[in-house]
């Protein structure tokens, strides 16, 4: 078996940061839960409001093939990507933002928080997220 | 650690040392109506009062896989780290090698299901030869990655269809890769457990020669 990459172990201390960004970007603006996903489909951090728990699991595996998907469809019309990816329900709504190139960012929202608003925090979540990972 | 090592690097196992937590994920490979669901529906079935959440499946209308079916677990501890299983399948119709190649993404062991009817002979050596070039694609060899085989469907002898014997299904798929093999029925569930539990052995001896 030898010769394979070991995948990326991350430390206390840069997990520490990447759930104080998305609490305090995400989570006190009223986000019902958060979720830092791989593109293989595994959770990096959950974070949520105490009211909603959802299966995370799913929903990791589910976002990574939905996003891979839609990123393989944006190549097929001649995009790189499409950057916003965004499902609006009755009562929820889920937001996708890609971080970096191998980190996905799931964010479940209702339609009391303005999108462009929603936008711009997770926004400045990943800016904190990739500073921490790069540092 | 720069932008591009951390690309690099992140591709498997996911280890959070937080949380102490270990997340695997495995994938059934292999040809299209070979049994790689049946295999997860068995371990469902037979584990289900351990396994909190159900099977997430993405079909087609007329049953058949269209992107994966997936089934998480725990394991329980190893070595103080809480180990959580997560088990994929792959569409194995050849059309739906897109979305079969999105699954394999950060794969840490494999199940190779081989159809052991004579007239799936072609199919098994085409979906590994698409196994190892999509793996390729990805930078990883399926000669490094844990990987077992499985004989499925030898049940099926019984009802006098012909079955390829296991030592030509060997020499077809396990004469280079040399991985430990087993002769299976996933409908009746004989040796899927095994296979599973032999999968997830070698991944952790993999996991673990890594973080020495």
């Amino acid at each position: 078996m030898g010769g394979r990459k070991l995948g990326y172990i991350l430390g206390k201390e840069e997990l520490t940061g990447i759930e104080h960004a998305l609490g305090q970007n995400l989570i006190e603006l009223g986000v019902h839960c958060v979720v830092l996903i791989d593109m293989a489909g595994n959770i990096i951090t959950e974070l949520d409001n105490g009211e909603m728990k959802p299966d995370v699991y799913s929903l990791a595996a589910l976002a990574a093939g939905n996003f891979g998907a839609v990123s393989a469809m944006a190549k097929i019309v001649g995009e790189d990507e499409f950057s916003l990816l965004f499902h609006k329900g009755e009562k929820e709504c889920i937001h996708f933002s890609k971080i970096m190139t191998d980190l996905l960012l799931i964010t479940i929202f209702d339609r009391d928080l303005s999108l462009g608003f929603l936008r711009l925090k997770v926004a400045e979540a990943a800016e904190k997220i990739e500073k921490i990972l790069e540092s | 650690m720069s932008k591009n090592c951390f690309v690099k690097c992140f591709l498997v196992p996911f280890i959070n040392l937080k949380k102490r937590e270990v997340q695997v994920k495995i994938v059934y490979y292999g040809p299209g109506r070979g049994g790689k669901t049946t295999n997860l529906e068995y371990v469902y079935s037979k584990f289900n009062d351990r396994i909190k959440t159900d099977i997430v499946s993405i079909k087609t209308q007329g049953d058949r896989t269209l992107f994966f079916d997936f089934l998480p677990f725990n394991m329980g501890k190893i070595k103080g780290f809480d180990v959580r299983v997560q088990l994929y399948t792959v569409p194995g119709q050849v059309k739906y090698n897109a979305t079969r190649k999105l699954v394999l993404r950060g794969v840490d062991g494999l199940v190779f299901v081989a159809d052991s009817m004579e007239a799936r002979r072609e199919k098994n050596l085409h979906s590994l030869k698409n196994l190892h070039e999509n793996l390729a694609s990805y930078n990883e060899s399926i000669f490094k990655i844990p990987l077992v085989l499985q004989y499925n469907k030898r049940d099926l002898a019984e009802q006098g269809i012909p079955l390829l014997s296991v030592e030509s299904l060997e020499k077809d798929l396990n004469s280079k890769l040399r991985v430990p093999s087993f002769e299976a029925s996933a409908l009746a569930g004989t040796n899927v457990v095994t296979t599973m539990k032999k999968i997830i052995t070698m991944t952790m001896a993999s996991i673990e020669s890594q973080l020495k």
